[in-house]
């Protein structure tokens, strides 16, 4: 039961494994319940639970469900209540951010309110459970990597929503709650902010995006590789080097002429994964505060190579624009 | 039977994935430098369905222009008064054609006395070729020698398929909820995308320049917010999707704004956005009055021009066959001189 892979052939079910007992409230916060499912089994553990919900989890379930509910509710008035047309134009709903009008106050329910409520909601809710990530590491013994990679995350998630708003004086900068609509927002940044694959810090996040992807393939693949040795049973290969991992080492001497450890690898990884938003928030909080046009400043700086220009010239220098001046216009 | 299970799953996501797609191949065009992607791609099968709507109708000749002047022979003829017998009466032959195929010439004129100005529909055709002709004078840099006839527009039709009304405001006061902020519907109008689904009324109404971006680096006073970047981003896909086209054929996607970057299709496009606002506000606008409430909008506006009233899916309107060689006339004259119908300015 403790081995399975997505490999093995055969699904061993045990008894239930309540995990280490740590303390006695602890006890208390954990499901009693626990289950078995067979096609679980084929992903992971077969087991399910127990569950550690905790204060900080009810908390942060709570919130996350007001949020969830405004979203949704919202998108459920757009198309006057209707259970079919909701799930026909989902993708397309959306709530929006308040409209540069309100600066950064909080606007009327109807243009942008709902957001700005349901944006504070959802922020509590992440940020609690980001405190159970880190409570629950603790409580286990363990380091605290997984509380502060989730802390990374939730960094690009702040910038775009809180500290760049804020720094651009107006809640209208901020992404809206919608499949296609948080696309078109990425889209218009870049489009406003002259090009955003000019920002050298959008660069160094792809970098660390792609690189996550490589690192992710080669980890895996290594792993997967030396199964057949026990190569999955990381922890023991890093306590006492066996065969799996002096195969897997090798491979890579061979391929590459270098090889990480079964340590080193997944600091690697941690860190390939955190820089990826660490590198993307920074960037995007420089976008609009510090840069206008990332197209303009990278040509300044020389960044890359000039095209032929084409020698069309703005047409509105030699003819003013049409002005209407008659009636029924704004 | 496991086999046959994971098969149907694979065929039924493909079929899910794949249904938005075009089948390929494509033609493709370069129109800018190599490496800039800059290139026109258009599907031959979309553009064989678009051939029929955009065939230009056989040409009958000019009609000759000697003879008594129209204004001599008919009554109440204000605007083609200085047209021969001969040129009138062809021209108004193919003007039903084009507008009025089925309806024929009781659409406009009352048939016990053609000279009447009873019928709204002779009023509005009467300021429609005023407009022609201005079209055909004014705004060369957009029409340039091909210029434009009723055909351009209406095909057949007694309202050009493709007009525009301004957009019922959602909820903008009162309710608490259901405030689509002019976005977020799958509108054909901006290619099913979330961006404003009406943005004419900002940029082909009203005179606001559709420019967002700053020519400076660092911040320097310009105060454009996305919001008016996707308004900007909606009309934009109006174009791509009006005249079939992608947005390479204008710009190089690197620099939208850069002028120096651009094709001069770029810069013939913006003398079409002073077109149409001119076509609205001067043409249209002030015949809303004469239309009877059924061909009105939902907020009591006219039916107002955009690039797809005449271009239908095409850069170039009917394929850029000209047809002013057989009515020279609507090239000519002086539309900025020509007066004002009196009953419009009334109404």
């Amino acid at each position: 039961m403790d081995y399975q892979n997505l490999f093995t052939q055969t699904q061993v079910i045990g008894p239930e494994n309540h995990g280490a007992p740590i303390n006695p409230y602890d006890q208390r916060e954990r499901t009693k319940g626990i289950g078995f499912n067979y096609l679980l089994g084929k992903l992971g553990n077969a087991q399910l639970g127990p569950i550690y919900l905790g204060r900080l989890g009810v908390a942060s379930l709570i919130f996350g469900a007001l949020a969830f509910f405004i979203i949704g509710f919202n998108m459920l008035a757009q198309v006057n209540w209707s259970p079919i047309q909701f799930a026909r134009q989902l993708f397309w709903l959306s709530l929006d951010a308040p409209s540069p009008k309100y600066g950064l106050r909080l606007a009327p329910l109807s243009e942008g309110g709902w957001w700005n409520i349901c944006g504070l909601f959802l922020t509590i809710s992440i940020l609690l459970w980001w405190m159970r990530t880190y409570r629950r590491a603790k409580a286990l013994g363990m380091g605290t990597h997984v509380a502060w990679a989730f802390a990374a995350a939730i960094w690009l998630f702040l910038v775009l929503g809180l500290f760049r708003p804020v720094l651009m004086g107006s809640w209208s900068e901020a992404v809206p709650f919608g499949i296609f609509s948080h696309l078109d927002w990425t889209a218009a940044l870049s489009i406003r902010y002259g090009n955003l694959f000019y920002n050298p810090f959008h660069m160094l996040s792809i970098f660390f995006l792609y690189g996550s992807v490589l690192l992710f393939g080669m980890h895996g693949a290594t792993i997967l590789a030396v199964g057949r040795y026990g190569g999955e049973r990381e922890i023991e290969q890093i306590v006492d080097r066996g065969t799996a991992s002096e195969r897997a080492a090798l491979f890579w001497r061979w391929t590459m002429g270098f090889n990480a450890t079964m340590e080193s690898i997944h600091r690697w990884a941690w860190w390939f994964a955190v820089l990826c938003p660490i590198s993307g928030g920074i960037g995007i909080l420089l976008t609009g505060t510090y840069v206008d046009n990332w197209y303009v400043w990278a040509m300044h700086h020389g960044m890359v190579p000039s095209y032929p220009v084409t020698n069309i010239v703005d047409p509105s220098i030699a003819t003013p624009p049409f002005t209407p001046t008659m009636e029924g216009v704004k | 039977m496991k086999k046959i299970y994971l098969s149907l799953i694979v065929l039924l996501s493909s079929v899910m994935v794949l249904t938005g797609c075009e089948r390929p191949a494509f033609q493709k065009a370069q129109n800018g430098f190599r490496g800039t992607a800059m290139v026109d791609i258009q599907n031959p099968r979309i553009n064989a369905d678009k051939a029929k709507l955009n065939e230009a109708p056989p040409s009958l000749g000019a009609a000759s222009a000697s003879g008594d002047k129209a204004s001599k022979v008919y009554q109440n003829v204000k605007v083609l008064g200085n047209l021969s017998q001969a040129q009138f009466t062809t021209f108004m032959v193919s003007m039903t054609n084009w507008v009025a195929p089925t309806e024929g010439c009781a659409y406009c004129h009352n048939p016990a006395n053609f000279a009447e100005d009873t019928k709204y529909t002779k009023i509005v055709s009467r300021r429609m070729i005023q407009m022609t002709q201005k079209i055909n004078v004014d705004w060369k840099d957009h029409v340039q020698g091909t210029g434009v006839t009723c055909y351009t527009c209406h095909r057949g039709n007694n309202i050009p398929q493709n007009v525009w009304f301004k957009d019922n405001p959602q909820n903008a006061t009162g309710t608490a909820l259901g405030n689509r902020n002019g976005q977020n519907q799958a509108a054909e109008s901006v290619g099913y995308s979330s961006l404003t689904y009406e943005p004419y009324s900002k940029y082909l109404l009203a005179s606001n320049a559709a420019r967002i971006q700053g020519k400076d680096g660092l911040p320097n006073g310009n105060k454009h917010s996305l919001q008016e970047t996707e308004d900007v981003y909606g009309l934009m896909m109006h174009f791509s999707k009006s005249l079939g086209v992608n947005c390479t054929y204008c710009h190089n996607s690197r620099a939208f704004s850069d002028w120096s970057q651009s094709t001069p299709q770029r810069s013939q496009a913006w003398h079409g956005i002073q077109m149409v606002k001119d076509i609205n506000n001067t043409y249209m606008n002030p015949l809303t009055g004469v239309f009877p409430p059924h061909r009105l909008g939902k907020e009591g506006d006219v039916a107002k021009a955009n690039c797809l009233t005449c271009h239908q899916g095409v850069n170039k309107p009917l394929y850029g066959k000209s047809m002013i060689a057989d009515y020279p006339f609507l090239a000519e004259g002086n539309p900025l001189t020509v007066v004002a119908d009196k009953k419009v300015a009334a109404k």
